[in-house]
């Protein structure tokens, strides 16, 4: 799948004699094709998303989408006047996609020269290709996660989230609080592990080492007594935002070693990170182990080195690092430490989590007899 | 960031200070008191933390790394104060 083209992540769709058949002005009575319908839901069962560039009347074209009833399969639709280059780089701008991560599906040439001239970038199809669309390989991301599935409804979320903080005038956190976080913390499953790896991919400003821990590897460890793989997902009133961080903990009877921490960006300012850390060190506490952390310092994740730091680890030393294997020299990895505390729950945020600590996982026990 | 980078003699702890609360109540929409605990809600996000730090990098020509790179040194308006003018009077 590296092999072949970009993957589109998202389809912007012109609407007459393209989705529908007809003119909505001219003609009044429009048809959606079978074929277009199925397309869409195959689209959005593949985690790419659909939007609409049209030279329409908002009001009017929406209320026929509804009617249609494929109104809820659209995200930032662009109807309007302007040209449609300018809805197709609005609509990539709103879903933070490069524009080689979209395309373009329009039966007028003029207009797709036009979308071409401006943005060479954005893949044009035509009318004509639409039916077979779901079978080129751009449109095929392979395995398809239950995070690809629901994207469309988490962005969704995100513009109503978004559209309510920007309304909100009161305190910062009195929004935080209205959002009803709840976060849930579990041991992954085979399953969540593809989700897992393209975390660790995606997860620049908030991973702790930047290294991207391969698919089978992370797999290996799963079945390992002495490994912990963790997967955080989180969410709010408005929905869910599916799998944001990934944790990998090696556990030994002095010692809890973590040797990666990525969270996504998505929930960076939702206190993600800081609640996971937080938790981490009220285990540890549980379990009497003190916490050593790696850390690879790149150009973008000062933030996570400024979480570590603040929640408390430090390069003091310790005999507890003898305990562990070296680090690796190249890329020079750092080791911070921490003599955990308990920690009170967080306050602005439902946690739901596992107990690493005590009788719960055979891997302590395992591990300090074997 | 808006302010100009201060640079040259150190700062007073009353304008830094003053400068500090602003800045914060613009940042979280509350009325913040100089020795007000920054963290005691626990929901301040990793993304909050460096972006005071970089603030106080930016607004006042320090370096904030290794052992002061602490929450107790954020705590309060007027232990971040106190920081900067330690690094401020450490540089002259």
């Amino acid at each position: 799948m590296t092999d072949g083209p970009a993957l589109v992540k998202c389809l912007v769709w012109d609407l007459d004699n393209t989705l529908w058949q007809g003119t909505l002005l001219e003609d009044g009575e429009i048809r959606l094709p079978d074929a277009v319908r199925a397309t869409l839901a195959t689209l959005d069962s593949r985690g790419i998303l659909n939007s609409i560039a049209s030279k329409n009347d908002h009001d009017h074209a929406w209320a026929r989408l509804e009617e249609l009833g494929v109104a809820e399969y659209f995200v930032c639709p662009a109807i309007g006047w302007g040209p449609k280059s300018d809805s197709v780089r609005t609509v990539a701008k709103t879903l933070d996609f490069a524009l080689g991560a979209i395309a373009f599906v329009d039966d007028q040439p003029a207009e797709r020269a036009e979308v071409t001239f401006h943005l060479p970038e954005v893949r044009c199809y035509t009318a004509e290709e639409v039916i077979s669309l779901v079978d080129r390989p751009e449109f095929d991301p392979g395995t398809v996660t239950s995070d690809a599935r629901g994207r469309r409804e988490m962005y969704q979320a995100r513009f109503r989230r978004e559209a309510e903080q920007a309304a909100f005038t009161g305190p910062t956190e009195e929004f935080l609080r209205s959002l009803e976080l709840w976060m849930r913390i579990q041991r992954a499953s085979g399953d969540d592990l593809s989700r897992v790896h393209e975390l660790t991919l995606r997860t620049s400003q908030m991973n702790a080492t930047g290294v991207p821990y391969a698919d089978a590897e992370l797999r290996a460890l799963l079945d390992d007594p002495r490994h912990e793989v963790l997967v955080t997902s989180m969410g709010d009133r408005f929905g869910s935002h599916g799998a944001v961080g990934v944790t990998l903990l090696a556990k030994s009877e002095r010692v809890w070693h973590l040797k990666l921490l990525a969270t996504s960006c998505r929930v960076v300012s939702f206190g993600a990170g800081t609640v996971i850390l937080n938790w981490l060190t009220d285990e540890a506490a549980r379990a009497g182990v003190h916490l050593i952390a790696d850390f690879r310092r790149t150009a973008r994740n000062r933030m996570m080195d400024i979480a570590y730091r603040f929640a408390g680890f430090d390069e003091q030393d310790c005999a507890c690092r003898a305990t562990l294997p070296p680090a690796a020299a190249e890329p020079a990895v750092e080791r911070l430490h921490l003599v955990p505390t308990p920690r009170p729950a967080p306050e602005l945020v439902a946690l739901t989590a596992p107990g690493l600590a005590g009788a719960g996982p055979v891997s302590a026990d395992a591990y300090g007899r074997g | 960031m808006t302010t100009q980078p201060v640079t040259g003699a150190v700062p007073s702890a009353d304008s830094v200070e003053s400068q500090l609360l602003a800045h914060l109540e613009e940042r979280t929409r509350t009325v913040v008191a100089p020795e007000q605990d920054l963290f005691a809600t626990g929901v301040v996000s990793s993304l909050f933390a460096m972006e005071l730090v970089v603030h106080l990098e930016s607004t006042y020509d320090v370096s904030i790394v290794g052992s002061d790179l602490k929450q107790d040194n954020f705590r309060s308006v007027r232990r971040m104060t106190e920081l900067v003018l330690r690094l401020r009077a450490g540089d002259a």
